[in-house]
């Protein structure tokens, strides 16, 4: 491999493995606070139980997406100089403010975690609160970069590179800024709640009687969440596809394998791209549909990939990576909506639990939709493609010209390997010297220690 | 001509950051360290680190990232150039940084295998601000080289370096002094003299051992790099006030406190740190106007201008709001007698 296909393959690999740590931090702090607020309002100390153990996870996992995110925050140096001496004069605010966000959020956690049993209940719900915030906050710093490598805005370039008329709040409010915070911030929560419903699915099938209660109450939480924000992440992830349309129309071009610029353009759903006889293999195409989608009427004009250089082409792949990231959203809000309507329709009848069939369908929500997260950022890095900042600079430019990369990259890979393994091992060890009937058992006085053990 | 300032401000702020990381990480390390050393005994004493650093780790991680970020944000083309010339031993502190913050959350959480887990991150804990320092040699001159017009570090020259390794030399032996130094305040502070004695003595070892590295090391830089000890020698009274700082912090671990104990650690902790500012400050300005001698200087380095306000801006209302949790924090875990002696762990 060339140093620039290395340098993307590392660099791509190291933020798939900080995205997996750092959505769960944001998903599953949001469920702490919501458990905590119902604790703090409905007097249910179950919801108090439920907010401990999710807090005990999330100190877990930020032990890991705290250090990956210091990765990948050096490595951006490391790897793209080209690129982050733009960065640095254009658009370095939101890394400044990302900064303040870590802050708050690890100060917030600090306190909540270690210092619950000196806070008055309110007080708890306000840390677990600032948490989230901060989690989230960090998510829609970092997406303002991205945003802004996609849709560019803010400065202007001299033919020889040099750098003028910086204006970092334009910058930072780039044209695809809001639409693309938005569908990561309800992207994240919806993967929070279903990675909770996951779990509460395992746990019912598995667990006696006594638990039961917990673990749907649990679950009907999390399902809650999953309906409303995976509904969230569809519309917005709907006002994406159109900020495409506007923006950089290659990329969605190469998303639909759309070659021929037309009006009444239609939808490619499935089968792959094929570059050389500039056709979808496989795939079925659903008439009018994409030219309504992406401007609301059917006669709005689609640009197709013959518009535009061959070099310019995003990678083929682009298709199926959409594809997969689309279908799991429908079908992600498709089962917690079925799973939300069957409970309420058998508890209408009398049967209060829920059927097996339908805990086994949730089992694998949580991790399809940490699929769809990794699915989107791969769709949204490698559709920019041979752009690192969209028609500004190259990948090549932008890539280091250091040499040993290889050997970096696999020390590193087999690192996140090694922590993400442990990291499982962890959990489960934890959560099994710990089971829930021992909450249940000994917190009487709910609100004195329950957090002091997350030591 | 009036000389900008703006490139001047923004360097002093570098600075100060780097300076308040350096006590930071080097007391966030060592007391992994030392709850590594202090896991199998039954003195307090590990069990007061670990109590300083599960709060507080996150936060000084923080800082270095903060410290990263400022550099990329003020002084861009430092950072491609560093950022080229330094990718091998920046990752390799990148994963040791990894390793141990991931162990020591782990040994948090799994009772069984505490020990062995500490172990893992208390020995990758000490090296990493000994492989941090090891940079700083490489800005002063002699190991990067250029060729066709792009910066490459001399790694041969690098790694056999005499001067590279005083550099390690002090960063460890500073690392092991600040950390046994504050923890012997937290321990003061938290009202338990076994573990306060443990420390005081390691303090009492460690200090003296430190200044003497230090003045080695200045006298054995690379010949490249006599540029800055000609430089350095220029602002021998801030040396000099820098050891008398010392001094007094040192001879304060021998002061009798009103209740007839041993050592003042606070009067110590607050002395070292100004003997810590005036070395870093006084070497930072000697180091001047060059970041990477003798390719990049600060001026060539700088920002776009309006990049350079905003970041100001940004950084002091980011400061300003986070300044009473900042306060609450503190009082949370460095002075409330609940947390300090452990009445709910
Ligand atoms: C649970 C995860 C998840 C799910 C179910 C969806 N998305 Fe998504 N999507 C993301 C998670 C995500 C993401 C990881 O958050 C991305 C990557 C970059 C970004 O801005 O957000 C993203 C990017 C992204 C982009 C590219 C933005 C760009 O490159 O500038 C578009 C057009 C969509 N999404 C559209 C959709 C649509 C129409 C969905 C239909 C339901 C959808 N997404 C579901
Ligand atoms: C959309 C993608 C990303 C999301 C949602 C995200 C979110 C997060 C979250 C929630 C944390 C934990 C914060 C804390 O507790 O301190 C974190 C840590 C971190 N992230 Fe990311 N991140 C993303 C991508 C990136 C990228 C691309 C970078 C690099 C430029 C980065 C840099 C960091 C750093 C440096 C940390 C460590 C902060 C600390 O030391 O406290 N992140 N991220
Ligand atoms: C949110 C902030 C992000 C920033 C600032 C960012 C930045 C970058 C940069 C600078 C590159 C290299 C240049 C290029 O290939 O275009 C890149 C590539 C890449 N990024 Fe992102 N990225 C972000 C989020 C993510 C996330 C969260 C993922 C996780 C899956 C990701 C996956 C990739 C991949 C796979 C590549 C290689 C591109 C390819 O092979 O085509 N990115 N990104």
């Amino acid at each position: 491999m060339d140093t620039v296909t290395l340098a993307r393959a590392f660099f791509g690999t190291s933020l798939a493995f900080h995205i997996i740590f750092a959505t769960l931090a944001i998903g599953l702090s949001a469920m702490v606070f919501l458990s905590e607020l119902i604790h703090y309002w409905k007097k249910d100390r179950d919801f108090g139980i439920l907010a401990k153990r999710w807090t005990k996870s999330v100190a877990i996992l930020l032990g890991v997406a705290i250090p990956s995110g210091t990765i990948v925050g050096v490595q951006l140096s490391l790897l793209w100089p080209g690129f982050m001496r733009i960065v640095g004069q254009v658009i370095a605010v939101p890394f400044q403010v990302e900064i303040f966000a870590f802050f708050l959020e690890a100060l917030a956690l600090s306190i909540y975690v270690y210092g619950a049993d000196r806070l008055r209940p309110p007080y708890r719900v306000i840390a677990a609160f600032l948490v989230t915030l901060g989690a989230t906050a960090s998510a829609v710093l970092i997406t303002s970069v991205n945003t802004w490598m996609n849709t560019p805005a803010g400065f202007k370039v001299k033919p020889n590179g040099t750098i003028y008329d910086v204006d970092p709040w334009k910058a930072f409010f780039n044209p695809s800024f809001y639409e693309t915070a938005y569908h990561v911030v309800v992207s994240a929560l919806m993967t929070g709640a279903f990675v909770i419903a996951s779990v509460a699915a395992y746990r019912l099938l598995k667990t006696s009687q006594a638990e039961r209660l917990i673990h749907t109450k649990a679950l009907m939480l999390s399902l809650v969440v999953a309906v409303a924000m995976s509904f969230l992440t569809a519309l917005s992830g709907h006002e994406s596809a159109q900020g495409l349309h506007e923006y950089t129309p290659e990329k969605l071009a190469a998303a639909e394998g759309l070659f021929k610029t037309q009006r009444y353009a239609p939808l490619a759903i499935g089968g792959y791209v094929d570059y050389r006889k500039k056709e979808i293999i496989g795939g079925i195409e659903v008439p009018y549909l994409l030219s309504f989608l992406a401007g609301n009427r059917f006669d709005t004009v689609v640009k197709g990939l013959e518009e535009f250089p061959r070099w310019t082409w995003p990678p083929a792949y682009t298709h199926t990576l959409f594809n997969v990231m689309v279908g799991i959203g429908f079908l992600l809000l498709g089962l917690a909506g079925l799973a939300l309507l069957v409970w309420w329709l058998r508890k209408r009848n009398g049967q209060p639990w829920w059927p097996k069939w339908l805990l086994y369908l949730l089992l694998p929500t949580g991790p399809l939709s940490i699929l769809g997260i990794e699915f989107g950022w791969i769709f949204s890095c490698s559709g920019r493609q041979p752009w690192t900042i969209y028609h500004i600079q190259t990948t090549a430019e932008a890539a280091t010209k250091a040499e040993h990369l290889g050997a970096l990259f696999v020390a590193f890979a087999l690192v996140y390997l090694f922590l993400g393994t442990l990291v499982c091992l962890v959990l489960t060890h934890y959560f099994k010297r710990h089971p829930i009937a021992l909450d249940l058992k000994s917190n009487e006085t709910l609100g004195e220690d329950t957090h002091g053990a997350a030591h | 001509m009036v000389q900008p300032i703006e490139p001047s401000i923004a360097i002093l702020t570098v600075w100060v950051v780097l300076y308040i990381y350096s006590l930071a990480g080097s007391i966030d390390f060592g007391a992994s360290f030392w709850a590594m050393v202090h896991a199998n005994q039954h003195t307090q004493a590990g069990k007061i680190a670990n109590r300083f650093l599960s709060p507080t780790w996150e936060v000084t991680n923080t800082i270095l990232v903060l410290l990263v970020v400022m550099t990329v944000g003020f002084f861009p083309k430092a950072a491609y150039m560093l950022g080229t010339v330094l990718i091998v031993p920046v990752s390799i502190i990148m994963l040791l940084i990894s390793i141990r913050s991931a162990f020591m959350v782990f040994a948090f959480s799994v009772e069984r295998y505490r020990k062995a887990l500490q172990v893992v991150s208390g020995l990758t804990a000490l090296f990493i601000p000994a492989l941090l320092i090891s940079a700083l040699p490489v800005t002063q001159g002699g190991f990067v080289q250029m060729i066709h017009g792009q910066e490459e570090l001399l790694f041969g020259k690098w790694l056999t370096s005499p001067s590279v390794y005083l550099y390690i030399l002090f960063g460890l032996s500073s690392e092991l002094f600040l950390s046994s130094l504050f923890l012997a305040d937290y321990a003061r502070e938290s009202g338990d003299d076994s573990a306060y004695e443990v420390y005081r003595r390691y303090a009492i070892t460690f200090g003296p051992i430190t200044l003497l590295v230090a003045v080695f090391t200045l006298y054995t830089l690379e010949p490249e790099a006599d540029w800055l000890l000609d430089r350095l020698l220029r602002y021998n009274t801030w040396y000099v006030w820098s050891i008398i700082a010392f001094l007094i912090g040192y001879v304060a671990l021998w002061w009798k406190t009103k209740d007839k104990k041993i050592g003042r650690p606070r009067v110590a902790v607050v002395f070292v740190a100004i003997q810590y500012a005036l070395a870093t400050f006084a070497y930072g300005a000697s180091h001047l106007p060059y970041i990477v001698y003798p390719y990049l200087t600060v001026n060539q380095a700088f920002t776009q201008i309006n990049t350079f306000y905003s970041l100001l801006k940004v950084f002091t209302i980011g400061l300003a709001i986070l300044l009473p949790g900042f306060v609450l924090f503190w009082r949370l875990f460095m002075k409330d007698k609940r947390y300090l002696e452990g009445k709910n762990s």
